[in-house]
């Protein structure tokens, strides 16, 4: 059985000019221990999807899905208690931008000690303890000394490393990453992915690394789904992804990395629009 | 690069401070931004500038674009030195230089539309000119970017972030500039729109034989943009030369690091990523 399965999920949002589909029918599985990449450019669905699996969107938004199971568990006809007590511990996610998901009131060693709290149930000096090993498991000096800091004082890296600490606090079966490098610089983002990496395949829990850099899908992906306006338009192998990609769409993205620029201009995903009306026969 | 070029641009053992005033009882500090810049820059050419967060590349853009002075050293355009804490610096030089910001939604004002965005600098720098012509070289630059006719009137909260960044970069050439900084321009893009701004840049470059100082961290971008590459670290430049001496022959420590964070999309290194994997398993 797959730790997360989905099957045919649509999310519709209701807007004034008319309900608005952002997701048209995606299948996503994911196993113990595997790493799945969803691509896509903004727009393309791919955050709404995890958003909606994990309960989170507003009520404006209508979720269907056919399947809809985690770890056993049918997440659709979940109470929103009992789904509260999977979120953020058996499921969590960590974000993109490192410095806005952090409450800036608060010092990172309590923000981290208020998930063992409600989730763990620790209290006084365990809270503190095992704050500091997660602390000093994602990487961060002096984890002793840094209970006591504001996001503010510390750096991008640093705040993401928090992120992932307060991600990984529960030992969750599923971590959820939406584009968790985007805002930080190439050295910055091998370290966090390197991080992400090693906690992942010592944990064996499944991943899923929400992007739109081929890059990251190329260093950290098992497999890959390859999303464009709300539909799927490719799952594959990492390896049979980027050896021989199947949709026309998928071709545009990778032809257009720059490391992989042949003459001297990019294609782009306009030159994809009429490949893809001509093979398929549709309209984008 | 030929030693022909026409250079542009010099810079000569630029260096910048800031100092942080102590407070009551604190020493004042300073930082030490930049210490002791060299280069040129050559008619037509893209320089790319690397470094991290932090490195003093965005303090750089700003003394290039006169917006702040330097606070020892030398900036010739175009062999005369220049100097604004010193001496006043005419318009027409100002128009010279201009920049393009790598945040698209911040750099544009919400209330003007697209059309006023592209007039201003008209307005500002050649009041006598009609408002007829103003407009029409406003449209003008706005197909020339890649923008329809009907986006004149709009606003900019109408428009995606690849759009915005094309009307930055319109913006940037209605005054006819002989360089542009280009700071971060696609890193805040899709893969898919920097490969569009991208394409623009180069076309806009031989249309109007443009200088381009890049500024990137991102070494796959400029390893396709740039003909030559500076490396940035803490206020230095620790390394400097054409594209392909930079990428096949990395000299300094942390050219290499960056080098080596730089993701491999190559078929060979992901076959060899899950082998790995697969080993550990």
């Amino acid at each position: 059985m797959s730790l997360l399965e989905i099957r045919n999920l649509t999310v519709e949002f209701d807007t004034a000019m008319g309900p608005f589909r952002a997701l048209k029918g995606v299948d996503y599985t994911v196993e113990k221990g595997e790493v799945l990449a969803i691509v896509g450019e903004s727009g393309s669905g791919k955050s709404v999807a995890m958003l909606a699996t994990m309960g989170l969107l507003p009520k404006t938004a209508t979720v269907n899905a056919d399947v809809m199971t985690f770890d056993g568990r049918d997440l659709k006809i979940l109470s929103s208690r009992e789904r509260r007590k999977v979120i953020g511990k058996d499921i969590s996610m960590i974000f993109q931008e490192p410095i806005a998901s952090l409450n800036p009131c608060f010092t990172v060693g309590f923000q981290i000690g208020e998930v063992l709290k409600t989730h763990l149930g620790l209290t006084g000096k365990a809270v503190r303890q095992r704050t500091i090993e997660l602390l000093q498991a994602v990487g961060i000096p002096m984890p002793e000394k840094r209970l006591t800091s504001f996001p503010h004082q510390m750096s991008g890296g640093q705040c993401q490393r928090v992120m992932i600490a307060m991600a990984i606090a529960c030992q969750p079966k599923l971590l959820i990453a939406d584009e968790p490098t985007t805002a930080l610089d190439v050295t910055i983002q091998k370290q966090i992915l390197d991080l992400l990496m090693r906690i992942q395949a010592e944990r064996q829990m499944g991943l899923i690394m929400i992007t739109h850099d081929m890059g990251v899908v190329a260093e950290t992906a098992d497999r890959v789904v390859v999303q464009y306006n709300g539909e799927q338009m490719e799952e594959a192998g990492v390896l049979e992804l980027f050896e021989a990609p199947k949709h026309p769409y998928t071709r545009a993205l990778l032809s257009a990395l720059p490391e992989r620029a042949e003459g001297d201009r990019l294609p782009t995903v306009s030159d994809f629009a009429s490949a893809y009306s001509k093979e398929d026969g549709a309209a984008l | 690069m030929s030693d022909n070029k026409e250079v542009i641009l010099s810079v000569r053992g630029i260096t910048r401070d800031y100092v942080t005033p102590g407070g009551l009882f604190g020493k004042p500090e300073t930082v030490h931004a930049l210490k002791g810049i060299d280069f040129d820059l050559f008619r037509g050419e893209t320089l790319a500038l690397v470094g991290e967060s932090g490195c003093g590349k965005s303090t750089l853009a700003r003394i290039l674009t006169l917006i702040d002075a330097q606070t020892s050293g030398e900036l010739l355009i175009r062999g005369n030195p220049v100097n604004i804490a010193k001496k006043k610096v005419s318009a027409e030089l100002r128009r010279r230089i201009q920049i393009v910001f790598q945040n698209p939604y911040g750099s544009l004002n919400p209330r003007q539309k697209v059309g006023a965005v592209l007039e201003e600098p008209l307005k500002i720098n050649n009041p006598e000119m009609s408002s007829e012509e103003r407009r029409q070289k406003a449209m003008d630059m706005l197909l020339k970017v890649g923008l329809k006719k009907e986006h004149f009137g709009r606003y900019p909260h109408m428009f995606s972030g690849g759009q915005r960044q094309r009307i930055a970069i319109g913006r940037a050439l209605m005054l006819n500039p002989r360089m542009l900084v280009l700071d971060e321009p696609v890193s805040a893009l899709d893969l898919s729109i920097q490969a569009q701004i991208l394409n623009l840049l180069k076309d806009l470059q031989e249309e109007f034989n443009l200088s381009y100082l890049f500024i990137s961290h991102d070494l796959s971008v400029v390893k396709y943009f740039a003909d030559r590459v500076m490396v940035m670290y803490f206020g230095e430049i620790v390394e400097s030369g054409t594209r392909d001496e930079i990428f096949s022959n990395p000299r300094h420590e942390y050219t290499r690091t960056l080098l080596a964070a730089t993701p491999k999309t190559s078929i060979e290194s992901i076959r060899e990523r899950v082998l790995a994997g697969k080993a550990t398993a």
